[in-house]
């Protein structure tokens, strides 16, 4: 499997992330480079075994079901939501319009 | 009486009590020595009113009688990646620019609940993804260190915590905060000539810490030695409910607990840690420090690990897939950077946005994290990849039943220069190769100065403890610090 520069304009489109045809040009070839080396992966016998998802075994806790549990996330901070907003308006985040 | 920039953690504690100086004197020792060393890159933030604010509480409850907190009269430096309240928190990228959070991250909280005072931020590798401090949008972190072959070269401090450990081999903060995702806290003290340990993963909160890669993510301190690492990891260690990976366990007294004999211990040496082209001077600190441990009093054992080599592939998948995840929460709606161009929609603004925002390496891993999720390839590359990481989790299970420690290098050479590695990807990723299957595995490490290279730059050894024994780590290194007699520093050039 190579890399090649349908395949980086594809993953930076599902990525989000704007690209040129000159960054194309030169990402494709270190991406190829990059998942080539990492290959070498396929070369490990991992039949029955399992895929690692925690590191230490540890119990997924549960919140106590009450409201406003944690008191920096129970709400009433919109202000201090907003602050940080490259655009807001009347209290909420301002994006591009979307519906025409 | 010597300078008090140059005392360590437990020393200014212990001054500040007896009163042989103020809490103040050391705020205002350090904050000038911050302010002298603007060539070094080390800061991207000063707060110099925080390390006094902090020093004027405790110089005021000493006036008082009361009892002094464990880092009262601390300052310390704060990697960048921890948000800190009303303090600009940008994890040294674009996208995060002008962000001040409203929060602060429960270890940065932990730390000024224990009297610490903050020196300021530090700079570091862009979202933790570099190991030579070359990708922060800020400019290089340069490593206070140079060659003794009468060249300048400026170099690597290490990475991603650079800045964290050039801040502290300069004498500019006596410890300072930083985080391991694959070697982020060992390699650059390593790198500088100082301690850093990364606890077993869990044991300190990851929330309010800029995400990089959720499963191996883990902070951790940087300072001198290994008592003033302790001192810290107590501090900056503990349960947190806001983070679902928080280790629901008391913090143990890891200072009260050191103890530098090794008697009874076995410390296995992995013979898959004997990579090719490492330089003999790594070879000979290595086996420099199998005498010490002896001399300490362990028993000495070869161990296998056999999927070492595959460690560095699995993590070139699992942390850029996380962080692929992680920063996709970057888009310039809610914080940070947005790039609006002409007439765009909100899906060219996302790109635009992210195009600007993204650093290089940062691009780059996203791309890879992104490609080895995407539909036909994820159980190629992300499952396999968390197999082989169960895998090399195993092999340390293995191990154990053979020793109760392991002795490796931390880094397979001294600092390169900056520039020198920065072309090739892969050269780069290899720097990690000795610390990034602890990280896979979850487990405690640390890295402890040895010595220095023919250049005379600092090379550091490396102890792996099982899960939860840092009290273990801690001691090994001790036990190669006492004999190892570090004393070498960078001399003052900036």
């Amino acid at each position: 499997m190579s890399v090649d520069a349908a395949t980086v304009k594809k993953i930076a489109s599902l990525a989000r992330i704007a690209i040129t045809d000159e960054e194309v040009a030169k990402i494709a070839p270190e991406l190829d480079n990059i998942m080539g080396w990492i290959e070498q992966l396929g070369e490990v016998d991992t039949s029955g075994i399992a895929p690692m998802t925690a590191v230490i075994p540890n119990h997924l806790r549960l919140r106590d079901d009450v409201v406003d549990a944690d008191p920096l996330t129970a709400g009433g901070k919109r202000a201090a939501v907003l602050a940080n907003a490259p655009q807001a308006e009347h209290g909420f985040f301002t994006v591009p319009k979307v519906i025409e | 009486m010597a300078d008090i920039t140059d005392l360590g953690v437990a020393a200014i504690r212990d001054g500040v009590r007896a009163g042989t100086f103020s809490a103040t004197d050391v705020a205002e020792a350090f904050n000038a020595q911050v302010a002298k060393a603007k060539t070094l890159n080390t800061f991207l933030v000063e707060t110099p009113e925080h390390a006094l604010a902090a020093a004027k509480a405790t110089d005021d409850a000493r006036a008082k009688g009361d009892e002094l907190k464990p880092l009262a009269g601390v300052p310390i430096g704060m990697k960048d990646l921890f948000c800190t309240k009303g303090v600009a928190s940008t994890a040294a990228s674009h996208i995060l620019e002008g962000f001040k959070p409203e929060y602060g991250s429960t270890v940065s909280q932990n730390l000024w609940d224990a009297g610490a005072g903050m020196l300021g931020k530090l700079n570091m590798d862009q979202f933790a993804m570099g190991s030579s401090n070359e990708t922060s949008y800020f400019g290089n972190v340069i490593s206070p260190w140079r060659r003794r072959d009468g060249g300048n070269a400026p170099l690597a401090p290490g990475g991603s915590s650079g800045g964290s450990s050039a801040a502290i081999a300069a004498r500019l903060c006596p410890a300072a905060t930083g985080t391991d995702t694959g070697g982020s806290i060992r390699q650059p003290a390593a790198f500088t000539g100082i301690s850093g340990i990364k606890p077993t993963y869990g044991r300190c909160s990851r929330w309010g810490v800029v995400a990089f890669s959720s499963s191996l993510d883990q902070a951790g301190p940087m300072a001198r030695d290994v008592r003033d690492c302790a001192i810290m990891l107590e501090a900056m260690a503990g349960f947190d409910a806001k983070d679902a990976t928080s280790l629901q366990l008391d913090v143990p007294r890891w200072e009260a607990g050191l103890n530098a004999s090794l008697a009874g211990k076995r410390i296995g040496i992995p013979k898959e840690y004997r990579v090719d082209n490492m330089p003999a001077e790594i070879e000979a600190l290595w086996q420099q420090g199998i005498q010490w441990v002896k001399d300490a009093g362990a028993e000495v054992v070869e161990v296998s690990l056999p999927h070492t080599k595959y460690a560095l592939p699995a993590y070139y998948i699992i942390a850029p897939a996380e962080a692929s995840s992680n920063l996709a929460r970057y888009d310039g709606v809610r914080y940070g950077l947005r790039d609006l161009p002409e007439g765009a929609n909100l899906q060219d603004m996302y790109a635009a946005t992210r195009a600007e925002g993204f650093g290089a390496e940062v691009k780059r891993r996203i791309l890879i994290g992104t490609y080895v999720l995407s539909a036909g390839f994820y159980d190629a590359y992300f499952t396999q990849a968390s197999k082989v990481r169960a895998l090399i989790a195993r092999d340390f299970d293995e191990a154990w039943k053979s020793c109760d420690l392991l002795l490796t290098p931390t880094a397979p050479s001294a600092a390169f220069a900056l520039g020198e590695k920065s072309a090739d990807p892969i050269a780069m990723y290899l720097n990690d190769v000795f610390t990034v299957p602890s990280s896979l595995a979850g487990l405690p490490a640390m890295s402890v100065p040895g010595g220095l290279d023919k250049d005379g730059l600092p090379l550091g050894l490396q102890v792996i403890g099982k899960a939860l024994d840092e009290q273990g780590v801690l001691n090994a290194c001790l036990a190669i610090e006492e004999r190892a007699g570090f004393t070498a520093r960078p001399e003052v050039w900036w």
